[in-house]
């Protein structure tokens, strides 16, 4: 009986699986329901996407989603967040009830393949640092030989940490604890010199301590782990409308065009092309499919690149996160936007 | 010896003796001594420090963490956000209607809790399978004179107990049919009843509640959608059911097999053997065992998180990682802790009082039929 219910599921999911993947126009699905779907964290990745105390969500990923919803819609908030934990959010892409992730996953070659998934640019480039006493006077990873470090047991942290210090020759001692609070605790009772995680996250733990001033962040990284906004492979022309509002964010800073001066730029603007992506020249946003002032919408709506990073985790924010690599490549950093042409 | 002498020594004693008993004590037995004083020093210092940090150095209003005492908790974080913990993301202006479904049960529970209230197992009964379909219709609205508010929108303690009770009220009836049908006689009856129950009581909850929000979109023609508080009240409600048949299978079992003949033999069919002589007996047998399945299925609301609903727990977890208030894990979780062992010391109080009055009513009705007519 219960054997017979489970094959009968399974055989039901091998035939409905390709019949709906082949549909996909997604961009048609998401017009026609007048709301895109992103799929976000629990509301506990600070910085990229957390709840307020009136309940609204605001981060850097939550932002680009309201972009996102700018772009197809003309109106940021035509977006619905679906909260979705880490083990569940690529199952809940694959099955299409979400139409993208923008969840702090690190884009990696079998997420890419195995996965069928595409992503649609870097929004942050984050990597995994360490978080030292500043009382042990240490500023280069070299000299954290010897040092007991803590690490969430189970995470690629923990195998980027054993690796890095093998090949380096570097003695240490894991100490591993299952969350972020724990770590915390043991790195506050000094049973570990160092905590090691994301960047990003590092900079935002380092607040909930009870002193953070007696901490530092180390510059140097032990990993690559670029976040990104994930879709489908199904429509291409949903991949490039959220590549495409990705590089417009990130040329609008280039440009120096702000949610302030948007409109009188688009209104005056010499530059052939500022002129090209704010609509008043050519047919830029026909080509995607969309209106041809979709850019001057997502500027409005949340800012340039550079408006959210500091509004979520930069100076505007309680993070106080460096910019980093996630500056414009014109200022030493890796954000680069193809060319409008 | 010592001990012996106290056994027999009477109650009230002067201060002296009691010193000189307490001496003896101490010389007959002086590890255990030694042990009660460990653990009296213990419970003084670190009882201490629990008041320490969570009245003395405490603070109660402040508007981020920074402006926290560092020394006590950070009770003004929960005190900000008590209204989200509460409520979730229900429209403010509409919060009373939330009120009243989030204070219509421990009412309830008060008035089956007061000392000699005779309508009180009509009251309980009554309200609670009333309950879901009244709270239901209360929050979400449609009807003239409420505006309609999406249930994504619930969230909070008020989710917790929407989803705890209805899905509890709602697997009951389930439940007894299948308990009825797993003792069936026949048997294509017991085998379809026995085939749900070990289904749905063999898997995970996670797992159903992963199966219905992820695959369910897969089966369901495009542009068909449940919202994802039915998906996860049908989940844990068939889930709970099939827990619950269990327990009152073995209540059915507990009625002796004299009871049905009886009842046969007095012309009695069925349903109205299993209604008036049965079930009865059954369920007050077995109560202790449905007031756990009931804890047991409030603490197990939690993992509507699957599904992308913000119950008590995960709002709490969700409002750790706001920047302006970092660093409170302990405080927060101390009070979903506080709250969770409320709600449910609260049942099991509720429980033991539904027991003595049964047993009470057991033991009166023999003597009730002895008397002459």
């Amino acid at each position: 009986m219960k054997r017979h219910a489970f094959w009968g599921l399974v055989g039901l999911g091998i035939l409905a699986t390709p019949a709906l993947a082949g549909e996909g126009d997604r961009v048609n699905a998401i017009k026609s329901r007048g709301e895109l779907v992103c799929g976000t964290s629990t509301g506990t990745t600070i910085g990229l996407s957390t709840l307020d105390a009136s309940g609204k969500w605001a981060g850097l990923e939550i932002d680009y989603c309201r972009a996102v919803a700018a772009a197809m819609f003309g109106d940021a908030t035509k977006v619905k967040f679906a909260p979705l934990e880490f083990k569940n959010a690529f199952a809940a892409l694959q099955s299409g009830s979400v139409d993208m992730l923008a969840r702090a996953a690190a884009w990696t070659y079998s997420r890419d393949t195995e996965m069928k998934f595409d992503y649609a640019g870097v929004y942050m480039y984050d990597g995994q640092g360490f978080l030292v006493k500043k009382s042990l006077g240490v500023s280069k990873l070299a000299e954290l030989g010897g040092a007991s470090v803590c690490v969430s047991a189970g995470t690629t942290s923990e195998l980027n940490l054993s690796d890095y210090f093998r090949s380096n020759g570097l003695e240490y001692t894991p100490i591993v604890a299952n969350s972020r609070e724990q770590n915390l605790a043991n790195l506050e009772a000094g049973r570990c010199d160092a905590y090691t995680n994301e960047r990003g996250g590092l900079a935002a733990s380092r607040l909930g301590l009870g002193a953070p001033d007696d901490y530092v962040i180390l510059e140097e990284i032990i990993s690559k782990e670029p976040l990104g906004p994930i879709v489908q492979q199904d429509d291409p022309a949903f991949r490039d409308i959220a590549s495409w509002t990705l590089f417009t964010l990130i040329a609008a800073e280039e440009k120096g065009i702000t949610s302030a001066n948007v409109a009188e730029m688009a209104a005056s603007s010499e530059n052939p092309e500022i002129q090209r992506m704010l609509g008043k020249t050519g047919d830029f946003g026909a080509k995607l499919g969309l209106a041809n002032d979709w850019v001057v919408k997502v500027i409005s709506s949340v800012g340039n690149y550079g408006e959210i990073f500091d509004r979520n985790l930069g100076n505007g924010s309680p993070v106080k996160l460096a910019r980093g690599q996630n500056e414009l490549w014109s200022n030493g950093g890796l954000l680069y936007a193809p060319p409008v042409r | 010896m010592a001990t012996s002498s106290l056994v027999r020594s009477p109650v009230s004693q002067s201060p002296v003796t009691a010193a000189r008993r307490l001496l003896a004590v101490v010389v007959a037995n002086p590890f255990g001594t030694a042990v009660s004083l460990g653990l009296a020093y213990l419970a003084w210092t670190l009882g201490g420090r629990i008041v320490d940090w969570a009245f003395v150095e405490a603070t109660w209003v402040a508007s981020s963490r920074a402006e926290c005492s560092p020394d006590g908790a950070c009770w003004a974080f929960i005190v900000n956000r008590l209204p989200q913990f509460a409520f979730g993301f229900y429209p403010e202006a509409e919060r009373w209607r939330a009120w009243i479904v989030l204070l219509a049960p421990p009412l309830l529970l008060a008035l089956a809790m007061a000392p000699d209230f005779k309508g009180r197992r009509k009251v309980l009964i009554g309200g609670f399978c009333l309950y879901p379909v009244a709270a239901f219709v209360m929050l979400s609205g449609g009807v003239p004179g409420l505006q309609p508010v999406a249930s994504d929108k619930w969230g909070g303690l008020l989710l917790t107990m929407v989803v705890g009770i209805g899905a509890f009220v709602f697997s009951f009836p389930i439940a007894i049919l299948l308990a009825l049908g797993r003792t069936s006689q026949l048997p294509a009856v017991r085998l379809l009843a026995t085939g749900f129950i070990e289904f749905w009581r063999g898997m995970p909850l996670i797992a159903i509640l992963f199966m219905s929000v992820i695959m369910l979109p897969l089966f369901l023609p495009p542009g068909v959608e449940f919202p994802r508080l039915t998906l996860a009240m049908t989940g844990i409600t068939l889930y709970s059911a099939a827990y619950l048949a269990e327990v009152a299978r073995g209540g059915l079992q507990a009625v002796g097999r004299g009871q049905s003949e009886a009842a046969n033999a007095l012309g009695f069919g069925f349903w109205a053997t299993q209604g008036y002589i049965i079930m009865p007996q059954a369920l007050r047998a077995v109560l202790p065992g449905i007031v756990n399945s009931a804890i047991s299925l409030l603490k197990d609301t939690t993992y509507v998180m699957v599904v992308g609903l913000f119950d008590l727990l995960n709002i709490v977890t969700a409002a750790l990682s706001d920047p302006n208030w970092l660093g409170l894990a302990t405080e927060g979780y101390v009070f979903v802790g506080l709250v969770f062992w409320s709600l449910c010391f609260g049942l099991s109080q509720v429980s033991a009082r539904l027991e003595r009055d049964s047993e009470r009513a057991h033991s009166r009705a023999p003597s009730g039929e002895r008397k002459p007519q």
